[in-house]
């Protein structure tokens, strides 16, 4: 069954005019959604924002990180984060040059929230989800300062995690979208 | 030998011998082709005009289909990382298709954590955030939704990255350029499901996941979501395979392959990107500025000459049919222009239909080669009047260090023995 054209011109247009978008329920579509309860969205919901909205509770420190690190980490990323099978993660905190494309962590990464959701949502390969919280603020500080960018005995959590400024912040340029 | 060619047929419209492409319309046309260089069956004593298949009961029937025994070497080609097992690529070998549909089962593959073996009755989708009321949508509800269908190619934003490489790098042209496939896809216009739950007057963005082991996630700008995105159930007339994202895929059209989520299980309709690890570290790209190009969406047009290529072998002067591919993130292909004296003069090639926007569109020209060294070239124009770049110019703009959408024109040589070798001309 194909949709006609004037159709999906209406549903189209109707995306671009906004709140009026309940207008769109004029098409024969059917409603087979179940509504969700916040309690169960939450069950969902993974996504970690860069001003800190949707990390966890938790804590964790760069030598907590450190023991965390050399057990799941370094037998693919390299003992001291220089990369092996898996990309290198540890370099200077110094942005990119046409001399030195560095693109660790503390030389390219925007935001150190993006170091979380991603340990948190996708590492290890092997087990990914396995990590608690706790672990993966460790991680993170660890990362973050084996990189330069915190101190050593500096705390990450949910509230110090955000207000991390990272070295290349200002590095990228938005293509295809408006930056806000 | 080409048959039926008159002296005026064979005027050339272009150095190296190019042929005006409304040769392909004259009827009785017959012409040599480059040939992958392959071992033929060793059968002398099989009479071709009486062979044994012939005198005896075919095959059973076929709960389904399988290529030829004989194709068997026309398979993906898997490259990449494979440690972890879970990550790197496989790649479809152009070189080996025709028309414009990829085989299901020969679409590239790009995992980051694996291909899960999702159970559709224990799938969701949800769809919260700013919403009016957040939703979860099983594979059944979806399927009884009104549906379209779009013939779309799919690129990855990391297709033909060895074209940064200092040396051009010789390989078959699918084992260099083939993140690329083109599919029909079929499934709910994402409009429709976005406003059942109702978007919020301050909603801009959202962030996609999908179910694979490393929950993927991606933010992208709800306008063109709502724009022309779907939740496709069906490629190429069946479920999708596991490997392209069963039971549910976001399709983006002209996006880069990343935004196309696999294994689709949720969409948070937000106010601002997530700034996941593949928008910020990775499908980003460094120019020489110091400063990267990030949410680099659109895939450019590109084009290829996908016979004759790398790793297929011409046999003498003749008549040739160059064929090839081309495509644009930004809607049709406007035309496609061949040259076969390095660049130096440029003909038209001739549009095969159909020429749909987002789609592979196949372009043939003939070429009446002399047995001398030649370099063809292919050079994509889209209906924007975007004109697919020399190489020299996209690494002047970009450097080298970007490894993303890589679009420049692609060259290959011809030497007088017919063979080819991917060069930078």
């Amino acid at each position: 069954m194909s949709m006609p054209r004037h159709l999906a011109l209406a549903i189209a247009l109707a995306g671009a005019i906004g709140p009026a978008r309940g207008d769109v329920a004029a098409l024969k579509a059917p409603k087979l959604g179940t509504p969700l309860k916040p309690a169960e969205v939450s069950k969902w919901d993974r996504t970690i924002f860069p001003d800190g909205r949707g990390l966890p509770p938790g804590r964790g420190t760069a030598e907590e990180g450190r023991s965390l690190y050399a057990a799941k980490c370094a037998s693919c990323h390299g003992a001291r984060g220089e990369g092996a099978t898996a990309e290198d993660l540890i370099g200077p905190p110094k942005p990119p040059t046409p001399d030195n494309p560095n693109k660790t962590i503390g030389a390219y990464w925007p935001f150190a929230t993006t170091v979380f959701d991603f340990i948190a949502r996708s590492m290890p390969p092997a087990a990914p989800g396995s990590l608690s919280g706790d672990e993966v603020y460790a991680l993170t500080a660890f990362l973050l300062s084996a990189n330069g960018v915190i101190k050593e005995d500096e705390v990450m959590t949910a509230a110090t995690l955000p207000k991390v400024k990272m070295p290349n912040r200002d590095g990228f340029v938005w293509i295809d979208v408006e930056a806000k | 030998m080409a048959r039926n060619l008159s002296e005026n047929d064979l005027k050339p419209v272009a150095g190296g011998g190019l042929l005006d492409r409304r040769l392909l319309l004259k009827s009785g046309l017959v012409l040599a082709t480059a040939q992958s260089v392959s071992t033929s069956v060793g059968a002398d004593e099989v009479d071709p005009s009486d062979p044994p298949w012939q005198r005896k009961t075919g095959g059973p029937f076929t709960t389904y289909g399988t290529p030829s025994p004989f194709e068997k070497y026309v398979i993906r080609n898997i490259g990449g990382n494979r440690t972890p097992a879970g990550d790197g690529v496989s790649w479809t070998p152009l070189e080996d298709l025709e028309g414009i549909i990829t085989p299901s089962g020969l679409h590239f593959e790009r995992h980051h954590d694996g291909v899960p073996a999702i159970d559709p009755a224990l799938h969701r989708l949800v769809i919260h955030g700013l919403v009016r009321q957040p939703l979860e949508f099983t594979v059944e509800s979806l399927l009884r939704y009104p549906m379209q269908s779009r013939f779309l190619f799919i690129e990855c934003g990391g297709n033909s990255n060895a074209g940064w490489h200092e040396e051009p790098i010789q390989r078959p042209v699918g084992a260099f350029h083939g993140l690329v496939s083109c599919s029909e896809w079929t499934g709910v216009p994402l409009a429709i499901l976005l406003n059942e739950a109702g978007i919020d007057a301050g909603a801009s963005w959202v962030i996609a996941e999908g179910a694979d082991a490393g929950l993927l996630n991606v933010s992208l700008p709800l306008s063109k979501l709502v724009d022309d995105a779907m939740v496709a159930l069906y490629q190429n007339g069946e479920r999708i395979r596991p490997e392209n994202g069963y039971p549910l895929r976001l399709i983006v059209p002209g996006w880069e392959g990343i935004t196309s989520v696999k294994w689709l299980r949720r969409l948070h309709v937000t106010d601002t990107p997530s700034m996941t690890r593949n928008e910020t570290a990775k499908y980003t790209e460094l120019l020489p500025s110091g400063k990267a190009r990030m949410f680099t969406f659109v895939m450019d047009a590109k084009s290829l000459i996908t016979s004759p290529s790398p790793g297929q072998k011409m046999y003498g002067a003749d008549t040739y049919e160059i064929r090839g591919l081309a495509w644009s993130g930004r809607g049709r292909i406007a035309k496609v222009d061949v040259s076969a004296d390095g660049g130096k003069s440029w003909a038209e090639a001739h549009l095969q239909d159909p020429v749909l926007p987002q789609c592979f569109t196949r372009f043939r020209m003939p070429w009446a080669w002399n047995g001398k060294p030649a370099v063809l070239k292919s050079r994509a124009t889209d209906e924007t009047g975007y004109v697919q770049p020399e190489r020299e110019v996209l690494v002047k703009e970009r450097g080298r260090d970007g490894y993303f959408h890589y679009n420049a024109i692609v060259s290959w040589a011809v030497d007088e023995d017919g063979e080819i070798t991917h060069v930078y001309a």
